[in-house]
C-alpha cells in the first residue's frame, strides 16, 4: 500500500481514516454488544417479584418463619425477651463482625428479626429455624454445611463465615405486616 | 513436526504462537494478501454478507435460547416474556426473526450470482455443491426455528411440512409418525425441533468453512469468468476487498436495521401471534416468505400421473407435488453437469443470459408471488406456469450449451479485448 499524501511527517490523511474508522466500528461493537450482555441482567418480571409482604399475626414469641424472597429464604423471628437479653448482652467487642443488635432490628419492633437465611460463608441454609432444629452454641442458627454458629441477633459467632445474616431492606407496614425488599 | 515454520511477525506473542500454530500465516495468506480477482462487482460481497448473517443468528439465537422454555405448554409465553420483560429481548428476537430472512435473501442473491457468472463451474462445482448442502440446512434449519414460538402458523406449519413426507409410498405414515414423536405435532416434536434448530447451524458452519476452504483452493470466479492469468489481474484481499465487504455490510446493516426497527413483523405473519391450537387451522396458511417459491412447487403438481389411456396412477399429485419441490432444490446439484457451455460468465453467453434473466429469474418470482396466494385460479396457474419454467431453464441447459455462440473471451482480466476495460466488458 502506497501512500500518496503527506508521507514526509508520518502521520497521512489515511493513518488518520483507519483510526477513525477503527474507533467509530470499536464504538458500534460495544454498543451492539450491551444489549446482549443487559439481557442476560434479571428481566422486568423477574424484578416485579423482588418485593413481598409477610403476614407476622401468626407468629407466636419463640417461633420463627421462612419466607421466600427474591429465590432465598427469609428468616423471621419473633424473639422472646430472654433473646433479645441474650443478644443485647454480649460486647460488641467480641464479635467477628461487630454489631449490636439495636442496628439489625427496626426500633420499637425489638422482638422482630429479619434476615436473609443464607449463610454468608458458602452460601447454605443455615439450621435453627423449623422447631426442633439445631440453633448451634448461641442459639440462634446453625450451618451443618461447614459449622457456622450464629447467635439470636443472626450474628456469627463461631466457625468459617465471616458476616453476620444480612438484614434485607424491609419494613413495617402495620404492626402485623411486614414489606421485605 | 516435519518443520517448523518461519514467522515473522513484529509482536513476539503473536510471532511466537504462530510457529507454533501458524495461524497467523494461514489468516494472512489467505485473507491478507490472498490473490483475488481484481474485478468484482458488489455481488461478490453477498457471501461475506452471508457469513456475517450466519454469526449474527448463531449469537442472537444463543442469547434467546436462554430465556426460551421449550415445552409446549409454556413455549408461546415465554417468547412473549422475551418480547415484553427481558432486557432488549425484544430487539434480540426480532434481530434473530429478520435475520432469517435477511440469510434468506443474501444466498438467493448469493445464488444468483453464481449461475449468472457460471462460478459453479470446474474447478469450482464441489463449492457449489457445499453451498446447495447449506442451503438445504438453512432451510431445515429456517423451518424448525419457525415452530419454536408454537403460535398458530408454528403449528400448523409444522404439521403440514412433516405431512410431506406421508407422500412416500408405503413407509410414509411411518416416517411422519417417527418424525412427530406421537400421533400428531406435540410436545415431543417441539423439543427434537429445538435441539435440532440449535445443532444445525452449527453443522452449517462447518459445512461453511468446507466451502470456503475450497474456495481457497480454486480462487474466486469474477464477473469475467476467466481466471486470472498473474499478478496484474488480482489484488490482495486486504485492505481493497475487506474494504469493500466492510462498505457492503454498512449498506447491508442500515437494510436489516430498518426492518428490525421499523417494519419487525412485516416479513412475518400476525396468525403466529394466535398461541397454536390443535383443533383450528387458519384460514390462509402459508410458509415464510422465503419458502414461497418452492410453496408453489409443490402446490403446482394438482394432477396425477398415470399410463396413459389406463386407470393406472404411478404417481398421485400428493407425491408428484413433493417430487417435484424436493426436486427443484436437488437439480441444482447436478447444475455443474447440465450447463456444458465451457464459457463461465453469462455477458459472453448471448442465449444463457437471457435465459437467466427471462426464465428462471421470473419464474422464482411468479412462483413466489403464486406461492403466496390462495390455491385458486389464477394463482394456480401462474404457480405452473413458474414450474415450467423453473425447470426448464435446468433441463434445457445442455442444448442452449450446444447452440449458443459465446462472445469471444478478454485475453485476460487486466487487458480485456473489448474496449480496454475489463469493467466494462459486455
Amino acid at each position: 500500500m502506497a501512500d500518496t499524501m503527506h508521507a514526509g511527517d508520518g502521520q497521512t490523511r489515511r493513518d488518520f481514516i483507519y483510526l477513525a474508522g477503527a474507533a467509530m466500528g470499536g464504538v458500534g461493537a460495544a454498543a451492539a454488544l450491551w444489549p446482549f450482555i443487559h439481557s442476560l441482567n434479571p428481566a422486568a418480571d423477574t424484578l416485579a417479584l423482588a418485593t413481598i409482604e409477610v403476614d407476622l399475626a401468626p407468629i407466636q414469641p419463640g417461633q420463627a418463619i421462612k419466607a421466600m424472597w427474591r429465590g432465598k429464604p427469609v428468616f423471621i423471628r419473633n424473639r422472646t425477651q430472654e433473646e433479645i437479653d441474650t443478644a443485647r448482652a454480649v460486647p460488641t467487642a467480641e464479635l467477628i463482625d461487630p454489631q449490636p443488635d439495636q442496628a439489625r432490628v427496626k426500633e420499637g419492633k425489638d422482638n422482630w428479626l429479619v434476615l436473609v437465611g443464607v449463610c454468608t460463608h458458602l452460601g447454605c441454609i443455615p439450621l435453627g429455624t423449623s422447631s426442633g432444629e439445631s440453633k448451634g452454641d448461641f442459639g440462634g442458627w446453625f450451618c451443618p454445611c461447614h459449622g457456622s454458629h450464629y447467635d439470636t441477633s443472626g450474628r456469627i459467632r463461631k466457625g468459617p463465615a465471616p458476616l453476620n445474616l444480612p438484614v434485607p431492606e424491609y419494613a413495617f407496614l402495620t404492626d402485623t405486616r411486614v414489606k421485605i425488599g | 513436526m516435519a518443520h517448523a515454520p518461519q514467522s515473522n511477525f513484529e509482536n513476539p506473542v503473536v510471532n511466537w504462537i504462530d510457529q507454533r500454530l501458524p495461524i497467523f500465516t494461514m489468516m494472512n495468506k489467505e485473507y491478507g494478501s490472498f490473490p483475488t480477482p481484481r474485478n468484482f462487482n458488489y455481488f461478490w460481497n453477498f457471501g461475506a454478507l452471508a457469513m456475517f448473517v450466519l454469526v449474527t443468528m448463531i449469537v442472537s439465537g444463543i442469547f434467546l435460547a436462554m430465556h426460551y422454555t421449550n415445552n409446549t405448554a409454556m413455549a408461546f409465553d415465554s417468547v412473549e416474556r422475551i418480547m415484553r420483560d427481558v432486557n432488549w429481548g425484544w430487539m434480540i428476537r426480532y434481530i434473530h426473526a429478520n435475520g432469517a430472512s435477511m440469510f434468506f435473501i443474501v444466498v438467493y442473491i448469493h445464488i444468483f450470482r453464481g449461475i449468472y457468472y457460471g462460478s459453479y463451474k470446474a474447478p469450482r462445482e464441489l463449492i457449489w455443491i457445499f453451498g446447495v448442502i447449506i442451503l438445504l440446512l438453512m432451510m431445515g434449519t429456517a423451518f424448525m426455528g419457525y415452530v419454536l414460538p408454537w403460535g398458530q402458523m408454528s403449528f400448523w406449519g409444522a404439521t403440514v411440512i412433516t405431512n410431506l413426507f406421508s407422500a412416500i409410498p408405503v413407509v410414509g405414515e411411518s416416517i411422519v409418525t417417527l418424525l412427530w414423536g406421537g400421533f400428531s405435532v406435540d410436545n415431543p416434536t417441539l423439543n427434537r425441533f429445538f435441539a435440532l434448530h440449535y445443532l444445525l447451524p452449527f453443522v452449517l458452519l462447518a459445512v461453511v468453512v468446507l466451502h470456503v476452504a475450497a474456495l481457497h483452493i480454486a480462487g474466486s470466479n469474477n464477473p469475467l469468468g476467466i481466471e486470472p492469468k498473474g499478478p496484474q489481474d488480482t489484488l490482495p484481499f486486504h485492505p481493497y476487498y475487506t474494504t469493500k465487504d466492510i462498505f457492503g455490510l454498512t449498506i447491508f446493516l442500515i437494510f436489516f436495521a430498518s426492518f428490525v426497527f421499523f417494519a419487525p413483523n412485516m416479513l412475518g405473519h400476525p396468525d403466529n401471534y394466535i398461541p397454536a391450537d390443535p383443533l383450528v387451522t387458519p384460514a390462509h396458511i402459508v410458509p415464510e416468505w422465503y419458502f414461497l417459491p418452492f410453496y408453489a412447487i409443490l402446490r403446482s403438481i394438482t394432477f396425477s400421473i398415470g399410463l396413459p389411456f389406463t386407470d393406472v396412477v404411478l404417481i398421485d399429485a400428493k407425491l408428484g407435488g413433493v417430487l417435484a419441490m424436493f426436486g427443484s432444490i436437488a437439480i441444482l446439484f447436478v447444475l455443474p453437469w447440465l450447463d456444458n457451455s465451457p464459457v463461465r460468465s453469462a455477458r459472453f453467453r448471448p442465449i444463457f443470459r437471457w435465459w437467466v434473466l427471462l426464465c428462471l429469474v421470473p419464474s422464482f418470482f411468479m412462483l413466489g408471488y403464486a406461492g403466496g396466494k390462495p390455491a385458486e385460479q389464477p394463482y394456480v396457474l401462474i404457480g405452473q406456469l413458474g414450474t415450467v419454467m423453473y425447470f426448464a431453464f435446468f433441463l434445457l441447459l445442455p442444448i442452449i450449451g450446444r447452440i449458443e455462440k459465446p462472445l469471444p473471451l478478454p485475453a485476460s482480466i487486466a487487458n480485456p479485448v473489448l474496449g480496454g476495460n475489463a469493467a466494462t466488458a459486455k
